[in-house]
């Protein structure tokens, strides 16, 4: 297949990555469609980090294969580093350069043109506000600052898909807030992003798709609404050996019912994403 | 042309601190100048040689070496475990070739200024010198090795602490044995053939020989540009390993 082409930008077939007898991600299997935000969620060490690192290069699956945009990374690695836009979950910026050289090395990484270079950068210190921040050293900048200048790098050679890794972690709740529509702002300009993160409601605002991912496996994948609706909509939330409960129905009569029998604090409520999270990941595989 | 780019970075950052890095860089060679070469060696003669003039160049190789490894290992290993600015290199559409060539070139570049720093101060404190196109040459060569083995060093440590371990026990050992001071010719036969194994006893000899009107040290500088050769190599072998 040529690259361009095709309902799936990201297909992984069978994929493996072991670190000597340590399997972080088990037979991995996904399709990611172009145009969708697509969100993978897992507790700690569940192989999401692993996964991103595979689909970014960062390291070499031990079998399977990895397509993005046609291209295969066994064998066009470099072209599929033009592909894909990259925004790491460390802050990663180079300190000693300002902003504005942080995104010109970038951009002399991957080759443009004198002329268009500063265009770009001016485009995309515009895109994240940090056009009045241009000639500061990128060690000055706040944390969300230099989460919006990462932003603003991973795109500026114009890559097919965005790779955010914990988008959001450790900001408050503003800069939070201003990454998510710069998420929405990519999206609606027809962007592909992959996201991992921790934060369900992140996962609830921005997701098209959500992969739940746990001991390297994928164990449920769909939108949060279909994921919901396979746990069940309703929840019945209540107490029982000193330990909160969690049940879930797919009729609201049904989970009436249940909690009749009950006895003690009963909630009944709509199950949200969390519930989902919760559910999936602590049943044994 | 992408070492260029990497080359490029260097060179901007290496602009913003242009004043730190000569003054950083004069200490130690000004120190043992001062003590080995006034000090220590005044009224000397090495081999028929006034003792300054013999410990200069030495002194200049020297100063190669460490600028250049320090120049390359400290920031990669900085790059690598405390800002990781590395993975923006290695997810970047440029070869483990291209990556290696330009941070081992900006390497080069900053051992080479600080050593011809050390020249410009040997001459200030009178000392003359043969300075013609083969000592640039080996001072170039020096200068390349040792970014090579700074790289090598940053990129096979597994944690910060190492990379002081690994100047304790290759750099350290090579300021004091590799005729930097003294003439290996007055060791041990053994002892001379260990130390002529090591990189920095070349790089002290081709200079001192060309800056002494010596004669051509053509066999150390092949030794240097094996060196030099097998340790840039390494750099690129370890960078393709990217986990």
């Amino acid at each position: 297949m040529l690259s361009g082409e095709g309902r799936f930008l990201i297909r992984l077939e069978h994929v493996v990555k072991k670190y000597k007898s340590v399997i972080a991600v088990n037979d991995l299997n996904l399709h990611i469609e172009r145009g969708t935000v697509f969100g993978l969620l897992g507790p700690n060490g569940a192989g999401k980090t692993t996964t991103v690192r595979l689909l970014t290069t960062l390291a070499r699956p031990s079998s399977g294969q990895i397509i993005i945009n046609g291209y295969n990374m066994n064998r066009d690695l470099v072209e599929i580093k033009r592909q894909i836009g990259v925004v790491p979950q460390h802050l990663n910026v180079d300190i000693e350069l300002t902003v504005r050289e942080n995104l010109d090395l970038h951009c002399r990484l991957h080759r443009i043109k004198h002329a268009e270079r500063a265009r770009r950068i001016q485009e995309m210190l515009r895109f994240v506000g940090l056009a009045d921040r241009a000639d500061d050293l990128a060690g000055v900048l706040s944390g969300g600052m230099k989460r919006r200048l990462m932003i603003a790098r991973a795109l500026i050679h114009r890559p097919s898909i965005l790779f955010l890794d914990e988008p959001t972690v450790g900001l408050d709740p503003h800069s939070r807030r201003s990454i998510w529509d710069l998420i929405k702002n990519m999206n609606a300009m027809g962007m592909t992003v992959l996201l991992t993160t921790h934060y369900i409601e992140e996962a609830e605002a921005l997701c098209h798709c959500v992969g739940l991912i746990n001991q390297g496996r994928l164990i449920a994948l769909g939108s949060p609404r279909e994921l919901l609706q396979k746990v069940g909509e309703t929840v019945v939330e209540y107490l029982e050996d000193g330990t909160t409960r969690n049940k879930f129905f797919s009729r609201r009569e049904d989970a009436v019912s249940f909690a009749a029998g009950l006895r003690g604090s009963v909630l009944i409520r709509k199950g949200n994403l969390e519930d989902v999270f919760v559910e999936l990941t602590s049943r044994r595989p | 042309m992408d070492w260029y780019t990497v080359f490029w970075r260097e060179m901007v950052v290496l602009k913003k601190r242009l004043f730190k890095f000569f003054a950083g860089s004069m200490v130690s060679p000004l120190l043992y100048m001062i003590a080995f070469g006034w000090g220590l060696g005044r009224g000397l003669q090495v081999n028929g040689t006034d003792y300054l003039a013999f410990v200069v160049p030495g002194i200049i190789a020297l100063s190669a070496m460490n600028g250049s490894y320090n120049a390359t290992g400290v920031p990669v290993n900085i790059s690598r475990f405390y800002h990781k600015t590395w993975e923006e290199y290695l997810i970047a559409p440029i070869t483990p070739f291209s990556l290696v060539l330009g941070k081992t070139m900006a390497g080069c570049v900053r051992g080479s200024f600080s050593s011809l720093l050390m020249l410009a101060l040997a001459y200030v404190m009178g000392t003359r010198l043969v300075l013609n196109l083969w000592f640039f040459v080996a001072l170039f060569l020096t200068s390349f090795l040792f970014a090579s083995l700074g790289l090598v060093a940053a990129l096979v440590i597994t944690s910060h602490e190492d990379m002081n371990q690994f100047g304790t026990f290759v750099i350290l050992p090579m300021t004091f044995l590799c005729g930097t001071f003294f003439s290996v010719d007055k060791l041990p036969e053994w002892a001379g053939w260990l130390i002529r194994a090591l990189p920095l006893t070349h790089a002290s000899q081709s200079l001192r020989s060309i800056a002494l009107g010596h004669g051509f040290p053509l066999a150390s500088l092949l030794v240097l540009m094996l060196y030099s050769a097998a340790l840039f190599g390494w750099g690129v072998h370890i960078a393709r390993r990217v986990e």
